[in-house]
């Protein structure tokens, strides 16, 4: 340093540290190859689930799973979930919820290494990188190189394929909320919804921006996950753990030969950290930017193996196993780890939900009925001397056929009714009616009883499907006079 | 307050002083930050040319109109026009369709009822109330009794041309005598005929009293409520047989509405309501549970009737 520093005004502190792009190396092993097929099978499920077909009859859309907003229903596979049964949809999400206490006590951080979205779509865009660019060494040779015309076209395919896949990602999504042969067609004749360009467009920018630029940085920085999970691991939780007993101090090979004994199993040739994909040396220990993707565990079992040294250097060790380890006794095995009694106790209650949920599916009403009292008059004089009181009757048929119904009285003898528009002399006590397929009829009943009697009289409205007593759905309603007993 | 020199500056921060000074509190000149004086001189930019667009210096009579022609009231009427071109095609079907025919098309008569509950609740609350149950001297359009008609067509002329209006010919019109008031009937005579008429509506057993108020029925009120009491549309003469009553089925009332006769009326709608509308009410009416069946008759109601100015 020539330049004298000044003394009395020191150089600001940075606030924020510059990100040091990730170039992560390829490596092959058994946890890539697993990650492979996560890979496949989410993106598989996430892209291909609209194309499903699914057979309801001539009422009901063919779409194996159909959120159909603009009807308000929910379409899954055998399932039909109108708006007032969503909390199905809530206890899906408890068990979601569940399920990842049982996962990560379990194995860890597992959800975030292997199936969450960020980091699938991360790892693909990173594959994209691998594909255009080449590999680590490449890639960082073209990022610090000037902006060339070849620089140029390659950020600028890199970059389109990106948005392609962005595109194709957001595209996906829309296909959740309408039929997608048609939507396909409509949306690209320019015939779709605002709203299915806008949520497109909306999508195709997330996914870039997260999976293609932030990357790691929101699993880190952004995602409350992390936190969660670390507070939800204990001692007995699977983790990826580099061997510092084992592998300290670092030498390389050469170093060792010349002093045996005096290193450890760390050559220190870096691998781990090269196939990083978020950038992390794993030998510091546990931290909040491991994802446990374990592609350092397949890249110093290679090194491992090439060097004639045994794996699992780095290996998915629980933190009590660890200590155990290093302490020269025996561990535990890794099947005993994973069934104790907190992961049996979560995989119970997840079972329990699970189970609770498929019954209520598999027994609720596909009919119901409901009666609101009409409250202005509450009760009507007829010129007879019969009093009469109305109500607004919805049945609601929640099978995809319409279906012939019968509506009658339970009770209020002598009480008879009529729909809207008919009169007292066709008053009965029972009368039938079609309800359209997959919708909630709405129809005012009259009811009129002679006027002495309780003053408040209890009754039932009964709506029985034609050909299907057990079916039959009722609702208890009150019929209203005006003196009450004389 | 020190006045020597305006030009002391605050060592510290580097800004001259206003000069102000309370209790050795002093005032600090300090510049108002760049983006308020942006936005406070664009506010002002804005405000001229709002005041050139819009509405805005007030004159003695009205205020400047601005350049884009834009008002309030003008907004409100494109809104209302908006709306008046949507319903279009109903008002119109509406208009077109024979009254009596509005229930075949289903579609058409809920339109029609929607629409009706609304004009309810702007003209004719005040008297049926908001349920349209009505109260003593008002009548419960919920129910089956009608004085002149429950058919859609007769509910129609009733609300078109209302009941005893003295300024309209077409209007639905009778008077009962004030048998009392006008000496017709003398108070024993009057007793009778209240014992009679509720007996037949199945108020009170049958007495001597009301023996001898049949035979004043006959003479005096048949000719307008039947002999047998069941009243005459064509005079809006009310059934006295049935359970209703609009002032009341109690001796007392009875007996008072024999004296002194009642005259209830409504306006007619006619010239204030557009017949589209006098529809909607009508089928609104009509579908609150009394509403009737058109029956074909040939009958004319409220043109014959004029037995007495």
């Amino acid at each position: 340093m020539n330049a004298p520093s000044p003394v009395l005004q020191p150089p600001p502190e940075k606030l924020y540290e510059a990100r040091k792009a990730v170039h992560n190396k390829r490596i092959d092993g058994p946890f890539r190859r697993f990650k492979w097929l996560v890979m496949t099978v989410t993106l598989g499920i996430y892209y291909g689930t609209p194309w499903i077909r699914w057979d309801r009859g001539p009422y009901a859309p063919d779409q194996a799973v159909l959120v159909d907003i603009a009807n308000r229903r929910f379409y899954m596979f055998g399932i039909e979930i109108w708006p007032h049964e969503f909390y199905f949809v809530a206890g899906l999400l408890i068990m979601a919820g569940i399920g990842l206490f049982l996962v990560t006590s379990a194995v860890g951080r597992a959800w975030c290494g292997y199936t969450c979205p960020q980091t699938v779509w991360t790892d693909l865009f990173q594959h994209v990188d691998r594909f255009v660019d080449g590999d680590r060494n490449a890639r960082m040779r073209l990022d610090a190189a000037p902006w060339t015309w070849g620089k140029f076209t390659r950020r600028a395919f890199k970059w389109t394929v990106y948005l392609i896949i962005g595109f194709w990602t957001g595209g996906a999504w829309i296909m959740y909320f309408a039929d997608a042969p048609t939507l396909v067609r409509d949306f690209w004749a320019g015939a779709a919804a605002p709203a299915a360009y806008i949520a497109v467009a909306i999508l195709t920018f997330t996914t870039v921006a997260l999976g293609g630029f932030m990357r790691e940085q929101v699993c880190i920085y952004m995602c409350p996950w992390p936190r969660i999970q670390t507070a939800m691991m204990d001692e007995k939780s699977l983790t990826v753990t580099y061997k510092d007993w084992r592998g300290e101090p670092r030498g390389s090979v050469k170093k060792a030969e010349k002093n045996p004994g005096a290193f450890g199993d760390c050559i220190d040739c870096t691998q781990c950290v090269q196939v990083c994909p978020t950038g992390i040396d794993i030998r510091e220990g546990p931290q909040i930017g491991c994802i446990t993707c374990a592609l350092c565990i397949d890249a110093c079992d290679k090194v491992m193996d090439q060097i004639g040294r045994p794996r699992g250097l780095i290996d998915y060790v629980t933190l009590e196993g660890a200590e155990r380890e290093r302490a020269g006794q025996e561990t535990p095995s890794t099947l005993r780890t994973i069934f104790r009694p907190r992961t049996i106790a979560y995989f119970m209650i997840w079972g329990g939900i699970g189970l609770a949920m498929l019954f209520a599916v598999g027994t609720r009403d596909r009919l119901t009925v409901n009666a609101i009292q009409e409250r202005n008059p509450i009760y009507v004089q007829l010129s007879d001397g019969d009093v009469r009181n109305s109500f607004e009757v919805k049945i609601r048929n929640m099978e995809n056929r319409p279906r012939e119904m019968t509506l009658s009285l339970e009770g209020l003898e002598d009480g008879e009714m009529w729909a809207g528009s008919g009169s007292h002399e066709q008053g009965l006590r029972e009368f039938s009616v079609t309800v359209p397929a997959d919708q909630l009829l709405n129809t005012h009943v009259f009811v009129a009883a002679p006027y002495q009697g309780e003053q408040r009289e209890e009754f039932r409205f009964v709506v029985t499907p034609e050909g299907d007593a057990e079916a039959a759905a009722s609702e208890d309603a009150v019929f209203e006079r005006p003196g009450g007993t004389q | 307050m020190s006045d020597n020199g305006d030009k002391r500056v605050d060592q510290p921060t580097g800004t001259e002083f206003v000069g102000h000074e309370w209790d050795g509190i002093e005032e600090l000149d300090t510049p108002l930050p760049r983006w308020w004086l942006i936005i406070f001189y664009g506010t002002v930019i804005w405000a001229v040319i709002w005041t050139i667009m819009y509405p805005a210096w007030p004159l003695i009579n009205s205020a400047t109109e601005g350049v884009m022609g834009w008002s309030s009231r003008g907004q409100f009427e494109q809104e209302l026009a908006a709306v008046e071109s949507e319903r279009a095609p109903i008002r119109e079907a509406l208009a077109r369709i024979p009254i009596e025919r509005l229930p075949e098309d289903s579609a058409l008569m809920d339109a029609a009822v929607r629409g009706g509950r609304s004009a309810f609740q702007v003209y004719c609350v005040q008297c049926h109330g908001s349920g349209a149950a009505g109260s003593p001297g008002y009548p419960n359009l919920n129910d089956d009794d009608w004085l002149w008609g429950g058919d859609l067509r007769a509910i129609e002329y009733t609300l078109t041309h209302g009941i005893r209006n003295p300024d309209h010919d077409e209007t639905r019109q009778s008077l009962m005598p004030a048998f009392g008031r006008d000496g017709i009937l003398d108070g024993e005579q009057i007793g009778d005929l209240t014992a009679y008429v509720r007996t037949i509506s199945g108020q009170q057993e049958p007495n001597r009293a009301a023996m001898r108020g049949r035979t004043l029925f006959t003479a005096n009120c048949a000719v307008c409520h039947g002999s047998n009491g069941g009243g005459l549309r064509s005079f809006g003469a009310p059934n006295l047989t049935d359970r209703i009553w609009l002032y009341g089925g109690d001796s007392d009332t009875i007996r008072d509405v024999i004296t002194n006769s009642r005259h209830g009326v409504m306006p007619r709608w006619g010239h204030v309501l557009d017949p589209v509308t006098i529809r909607m009410l009508a089928a609104y009416v009509h579908s609150l549970g009394g509403g009737e069946d058109f029956v074909e008759v040939a009958e004319d109601p409220g043109v014959e009737v004029d037995e007495r100015p």
